[in-house]
């Protein structure tokens, strides 16, 4: 190995790439070629670094320079500039009002983020064993498989606090001690790598940016329950992870890292990976185990749990991926260090993934306890524009949605339950003011629908009867008492559910009743949706003052349902209008407006069509 | 064909959906037929009809012959929040297709699918096994004829 006075660290993570970073890194042999500097330039492909609005991103040691934003054309100024004549390029640093920013640490992405369980992402490069090793790593394995017993590994695991990121926090703990307990000739680990909520892709990340890290943990829980097999349960829309952990498992062996009597401590250990063929509902514990077993992905009833009788009638834990990647590093920093992080009953970080009309998306890790305002405007920058923060969805489609009310509160597990939302696997959607929350609640009562298995009644039929009432309430023939209905409903699928996936679906139309009532309402009475968002809840009208009879909106209509002339100025005829939005795209004067509310014409005309029978009555 | 896949497993229940996949990714139409399912139903002595009750509960199967290029745009929440749906409309008007629908000259088939994990810079989509992400109506339409152009 010879020594390079540049490393160029440049994201490879699912994010970047689409963004082109693979082109650049190319490119970059290129141009260094062509320079004759190749042997003085390391360049590594890492995991996913973060801020994946902000890709392809990279930096640059020994600086540590973090350019954003970085295109193929960029490549010859970086190597010329910066490789060559030392001189950093200021225009792909951040600016952060007026200032450059050339240095990661002092990104204020970065600034409040404590970095555990996504320590290495970003950092080393994941198919190298040695640079995994290089950062500490299986130390920890070490430590536990020749100076502990394993209920000595649980205790530790218990001190520190550890509850399961997946979504539900239960504490680890209590899942390992179970199968510890439990007597049997075979029992098993997995790792579920069937990425909880949508909108949640940290486990996604972590699998491919530090797949050791997973493996070295996983192998730490497999000896303090007596796991001798292991399982990678990861979804087939994550080819790279797949390849990484394979990798990853190889790698271990090779060396003895994984195999027979490791470190001649007695403990023999081996795993494999399964992928799923998408399922949403196969992240749930029972369901993804019958995955495995090469079934359909149903759940089936609990008890029995997996610690009694899981993988083939054995008992089995199931850890989350984000979970695992933090017990090498609890074991490495003690169990104290790792408590002392969050707050009274979280502890430690969490991984939160921030999407939508948030400036900064990206991959977070931040202390439990950090509050919502912290997280989506310090971290995330605020909000797209000058829009306004009107909600926040936590846990994706299982989870239910914060307003501005409750910037305040500290994200933990217990703080977000009481307020009807739920930590989830960490996704967080951040909506601005142009979202509709009825239209939101109908989008994921329908997602939902799709994902359910069918196989418990509450869940299969419930929530379609929830999504047709959704529908034709955003249809605008809502009626006095859907609201009741809606709470009435949801509350008993969470109830009768068999799984996580039914007992959770009804949250985000329950949270948005509770929070945004008054738009359920106006929806129903007014027949108006505030946001212009439901189609047949607004209307497009010409304002003739401003119009100058050009006559494109009518040319442009599919429905030929806009008439006028220059001298008259231009309508439409609302009973005709498909609301495509033709006109509206095309006025050359903007002319034509967005109006909140059914237009009376349609009203009267809803009313007084014969045979125009309400497609919503029973 | 068919045999010489299945017999790169073990023939136990739990490599069926990898005999799947494999079978379906290694067939130019990408589906899998009722020869298939015959040849796997023998190979692991597994009855067919808990085959294709695998088969239609995954997403990710076809029984039906696709296209050379599968588009699969994602339908998860951060995207729609992003505006997927202008994307898949913009997508059913440059390709003439409804979503599950091939195209005439067999190049592409639209799909939807659950997140690809690629939230940050959503609306995504994926085609064969590139991610394409921040898309607009604009970008689809460059990204589509580029494909066409390559066929």
């Amino acid at each position: 190995m010879s020594l390079k006075r540049i490393d160029l660290l440049i994201c490879c993570g699912s994010g970047c790439v689409s963004a082109g970073a693979l082109k650049i890194k190319e490119r970059f042999h290129e141009v260094l070629k062509e320079h004759k500097i190749t042997s003085e330039v390391n360049i590594i492909e890492t995991g996913c670094m973060g801020p994946c609005d902000y890709g392809p991103v990279m930096v640059i040691y020994p600086e540590g320079i973090f350019y954003k934003k970085v295109t193929v054309d960029d490549v010859a100024e970086i190597v010329g500039e910066h490789f060559v004549k030392g001189r950093p390029v200021a225009r792909l640093m951040m600016q952060e009002e007026e200032k450059t920013i050339s240095a990661q640490k002092d990104v204020p992405f970065y600034q409040k983020q404590v970095k555990v369980a996504l320590g290495n992402c970003g950092y080393i490069d994941p198919e190298s064993m040695d640079e995994y090793i290089a950062t500490g790593g299986y130390e920890a394995l070490g430590t536990v498989l020749t100076e502990m017993k394993p209920q000595d590994a649980i205790n530790v695991i218990k001190e520190s606090g550890l509850r399961g990121r997946g979504g539900g926090g239960f504490p680890t703990h209590i899942k390992w001690q179970m199968v510890h307990d439990r007597k049997a000739d075979q029992k098993y680990i997995i790792c579920n790598g069937d990425e909880g909520d949508p909108g949640a892709f940290m486990d996604r990340s972590l699998l491919e940016g530090d797949p050791h890290r997973i493996l070295e943990g996983m192998m730490i829980a497999a000896y303090s329950m007596g796991a001798s097999q292991g399982y990678f349960y990861i979804r087939a829309e994550y080819p790279l992870a797949i390849k990484r952990i394979k990798m990853a498992i190889e790698q271990a062996k090779e060396v003895g890292l994984m195999g027979e009597n490791i470190f001649d401590s007695g403990f023999s250990f081996d795993a494999e990976v399964r992928t799923g063929a998408g399922a949403f509902v196969c992240g749930e514990e029972m369901a993804l185990i019958h995955s495995i077993e090469g079934e359909r992905g149903n759940p089936t009833p609990k008890p029995p749990y997996p610690a009694v009788q899981g993988l083939w009638g054995k008992p089995t834990v199931v850890n989350n991926v984000e979970t695992i990647g933090n017990i090498p590093t609890i074991f490495r920093k003690g169990a104290e260090w790792f408590a002392g992080m969050g707050s009274e009953k979280s502890k430690g970080t969490k991984v939160f993934a921030l999407t939508g009309d948030v400036k900064n998306t990206g991959l977070v890790e931040v202390p439990m306890g950090i509050t919502l305002r912290e997280l989506i405007f310090d971290v995330g920058g605020g909000m797209i524009g000058d829009h306004k923060f009107k909600a926040v969805q936590l846990g994706g489609p299982s989870g239910g949605c914060l307003t501005v009310d409750h910037l305040d509160t500290g994200v933990d597990y217990e703080s977000l339950k009481e307020r009807g939302a739920m930590m989830g696997s960490g996704g967080v959607i951040v909506m601005n003011d142009e979202k509709c929350m009825v239209n939101v609640a109908k989008f994921f009562m329908d997602f939902c629908v799709e994902e359910s298995c069918g196989k418990c009644s509450p869940c299969r039929i419930g929530l379609k009867q929830m999504l047709e009432i959704l529908e034709r309430i955003t249809d605008g023939y809502g009626r006095e008492g859907d609201i009741e209905e809606l709470q009435r409903l949801g509350e008993s699928i969470s109830k009768l559910s068999l799984c996580g996936l039914g007992q959770t679906a009804p949250n985000p139309v329950l949270s948005t009743i509770r929070y945004f009532r008054d738009e359920y309402e106006s929806h129903i009475r007014d027949r108006s949706c505030a946001t212009k968002v439901c189609n047949d809840l607004m209307h497009y009208d010409i304002d003739k003052d401003r119009c100058i009879g050009c006559s494109l909106c009518a040319r442009k209509c599919p429905t030929v349902c806009i008439t006028g002339s220059r001298d008259e100025k231009y309508t439409i005829h609302q009973t005709g209008c498909v609301k495509c939005g033709n006109c509206f795209d095309v006025c050359p004067v903007k002319a034509i407006d967005k109006v909140p509310g059914m237009h009376p014409e349609i009203v009267e005309h809803r009313a007084a069509v014969a045979n125009a029978k309400n497609p919503y009555d029973d | 064909m068919y045999k010489e896949i299945c017999a790169k497993y073990a023939p136990t229940k739990d490599n069926l959906i990898y005999i799947l996949h494999d079978i379906q990714d290694s067939h130019p139409q990408h589906y899998l037929s009722a020869e298939a399912v015959t040849t796997i139903s023998d190979y692991l002595k597994v009855p067919e009809n808990h085959i294709y009750g695998v088969i239609t509960f995954y997403s990710m199967y076809s029984t039906s012959p696709r296209g050379k290029n599968i588009i699969r745009l994602c339908e998860s929440p951060p995207c729609y929040i992003k505006g997927s749906d202008n994307i898949l409309r913009k997508l059913k008007t440059i390709l003439g297709v409804e979503v599950g629908q091939t195209t005439k000259d067999e190049k592409f088939t639209l799909e939807l699918c659950a997140c690809l994990g690629v939230c940050g810079n959503a609306p995504v989509m994926m085609i064969n096994d590139d991610v394409y992400g921040d898309l607009s109506e604009e970008k689809v339409e460059e990204i589509i004829d580029k494909i066409r152009g390559r066929n």
